[in-house]
């Protein structure tokens, strides 16, 4: 290890310390907001430290009375939750077994680099027909039509990784298995997917990342409580008519949790799928 | 096994992801092209069929040309600005120091933050009577007054290209820092002993290593920068005076806000046909610093 001289140990840190306080201060500023007395948010000059903490918004929004904030936000909780869910178990059922057939056979992987592709389709590319589509369905503001325009973006990704997944299982193990005796399919349950588990949490976590975070088809295709998510509930409340700018932070702090939790906990596996290659839309 | 039959399978075995992607994205981009040239509109009957009329229209109008240049913009300075920070950023966190650990676990945090509310948090910053920044700036007596951050054309995108920034610049530095930790130690060594300055040493030891999956990342940032829209309907919509407006914006009202869906579509597929050209000539790119690093 190379000596580093006083002052460029003083640099290194005064350098990290500057980095710190750029991620932290609006993430930190964030939940200030939502714990501050609202007259404090409106005092000139800015009162940056609330005198009393003040954490009711968390149950105004929490709670479920008829036509109140809460009911609202409770309800685009709920369907951003059962949205992510559907669309994430969908892409996955998709994705397995996409992903271990080009893996193990890669004279088809075009079709998969096709799928793949289309990630660099606007959105709005397909929104028109897309909306007709679900219309003529009677599936807008519908949570199954919202998870089913979803496996847009999730299938070809989960895809991906899937199949470098399955790259990183030798097929050797299958195939000595196979020898003996064993079906392909008793094969697969018994030594691939299995060793394919942990890609397999990875992929559905992006992908319910990827799910959780989707706002342009879901302010599209929804309209009222039954299907709207949370990014549409909350881009409602920063649009809207809403006075208490803390209600506005508390919903931010509520929607952000989930994803940073998870990106927090499995920051290492999170890494290595960016890494290959992956980044979230 | 025979090979027919192993291709066969597996064949099988994509069958349901190819039928759902031609379900919800082939048929749909089929249609838009359909659409793109009749005059539909976005509730009713079919439309007349116009020729390339909408695409005319769109490439000669003032709107489609000011969207373009507003995107670029806010593509281009975006996406460097990410590139340089992240970098240097991920420089940073291969040193020694106290809480090293504690600071690259931190940098999950902005990716992590959902988009809207990124945008939402920032909106509420740049707040033009209440907002965190016009608080900070009066109290540390950088600017008299409070300013309209976000309300004022001039200002506006700088404001918005800020805060995607903050969010993006920590991907792109993760990226950057887990190439950086594949750099052999006895290369930036020896390139030590050798006598070579710390930008040579940049230059010649370690970019080689991050040129690959720096490639990578600046492809991918740049085609979601060009498609942005997020985080400009929720801070912006656009405004003030169009002077955020980008192109999923511009194709957004048209098609929707308007309800002119043949002319909407028309407009998605030129956007559609520029990032598939910046796409390629990025691919190319990256084929040619991917050869040239091995």
């Amino acid at each position: 290890m190379e000596r580093q001289s006083p002052a460029f140990t003083i640099f290194i840190h005064a350098c990290a310390l500057l980095l710190a306080t750029v991620i932290l201060a609006p993430l930190a500023w964030l939940f200030i907001m939502s714990i501050s007395p609202a007259a404090d948010l409106a005092a000139k000059p800015l009162r940056w430290w609330p005198q009393s903490a003040d954490f009711s918004r968390y149950g105004q929004l929490l709670s479920t009375a008829e036509n109140s904030a809460g009911a609202a936000f409770t309800s685009s909780l709920r369907n951003s939750l059962e949205i992510a869910g559907m669309a994430t178990i969908a892409a996955l059922a998709l994705a397995i077994p996409a992903g271990w057939a080009v893996s193990r056979t890669p004279s088809i992987g075009w079709s998969l680099s096709m799928v793949i592709a289309t990630y660099m389709l606007p959105p709005v590319a397909l929104a028109v027909p897309l909306y007709m589509g679900l219309s003529y369905l009677g599936l807008l503001n519908n949570i199954f039509g919202l998870a089913l325009v979803y496996l847009t973006i999730l299938a070809p990704f989960t895809t991906w990784l899937m199949k470098s997944g399955f790259d990183s299982i030798p097929r050797e193990i299958e195939a000595a298995a196979m020898i003996d005796g064993a079906g392909l399919f008793q094969t697969l349950r018994i030594i691939t997917l299995p060793l394919a588990a942990p890609v397999m949490a990875t992929s559905a976590l992006f992908a319910v990342l990827l799910a959780w975070d989707e706002f342009f088809y879901a302010l599209l295709f929804t309209s009222d409580q039954r299907a709207k998510t949370l990014t549409v509930a909350i881009a409602d409340l920063a649009g809207g008519r809403v006075s208490d700018y803390g209600l506005i932070a508390t919903a931010g702090v509520l929607a952000a949790l989930p994803p940073v939790l998870i990106g927090l906990v499995m920051q290492r596996a999170l890494i290595s799928g960016l890494t290959s290659g992956g980044v979230k839309g | 096994m025979s090979g027919t039959w192993m291709t066969t399978r597996a064949w099988l075995l994509m069958l349901p992801l190819l039928v759902v992607m031609l379900a919800v994205i082939g048929w749909p981009l089929a249609d838009t092209v359909g659409l793109s040239f009749t005059d539909a509109k976005l509730v009713g009957t079919g439309g007349n069929f116009v020729g390339f009329d909408n695409y005319a229209n769109m490439l000669s109008s003032a709107n489609f040309s000011r969207t373009l240049v507003t995107t670029t913009l806010f593509a281009v300075i975006s996406v460097a600005a990410e590139m340089v920070i992240g970098v240097l950023a991920a420089l940073l966190l291969n040193q020694q120091f106290h809480g090293r650990a504690i600071l690259r676990a931190l940098m999950i945090l902005p990716w992590a933050l959902p988009t809207v509310v990124n945008a939402t948090l920032w909106r509420l910053i740049y707040n033009p009577e209440y907002g965190a920044l016009n608080a900070a700036l009066t109290q540390l007596h950088l600017i008299d007054a409070y300013r309209s951050w976000l309300g004022e054309p001039g200002k506006a995108l700088a404001a918005l290209i800020v805060a995607d920034c903050w969010k993006n610049f920590p991907l792109v530095a993760l990226i950057a820092l887990a190439a950086l930790q594949a750099v052999p130690r006895d290369i930036t060594a020896a390139s030590l002993v050798d006598g070579a300055g710390a930008f040579n040493r940049f230059r010649f030891v370690i970019l080689p290593y991050l040129a690959g999956p720096l490639m990578v990342a600046l492809v991918l940032r740049t085609i979601e920068a060009f498609k942005v829209f997020d985080i400009i309907w929720v801070m912006t919509r656009g405004g003030p005076a169009n002077s955020t407006r980008t192109l999923s914006i511009l194709v957004y009202q048209e098609a929707f806000s308007f309800q002119r869906a043949g002319s909407g579509a028309s407009l998605a597929l030129i956007v559609t046909l520029l990032v598939t050209v910046l796409a390629i000539a990025y691919a190319a790119l990256v084929r040619k610093t991917a050869g040239s690093a091995a």
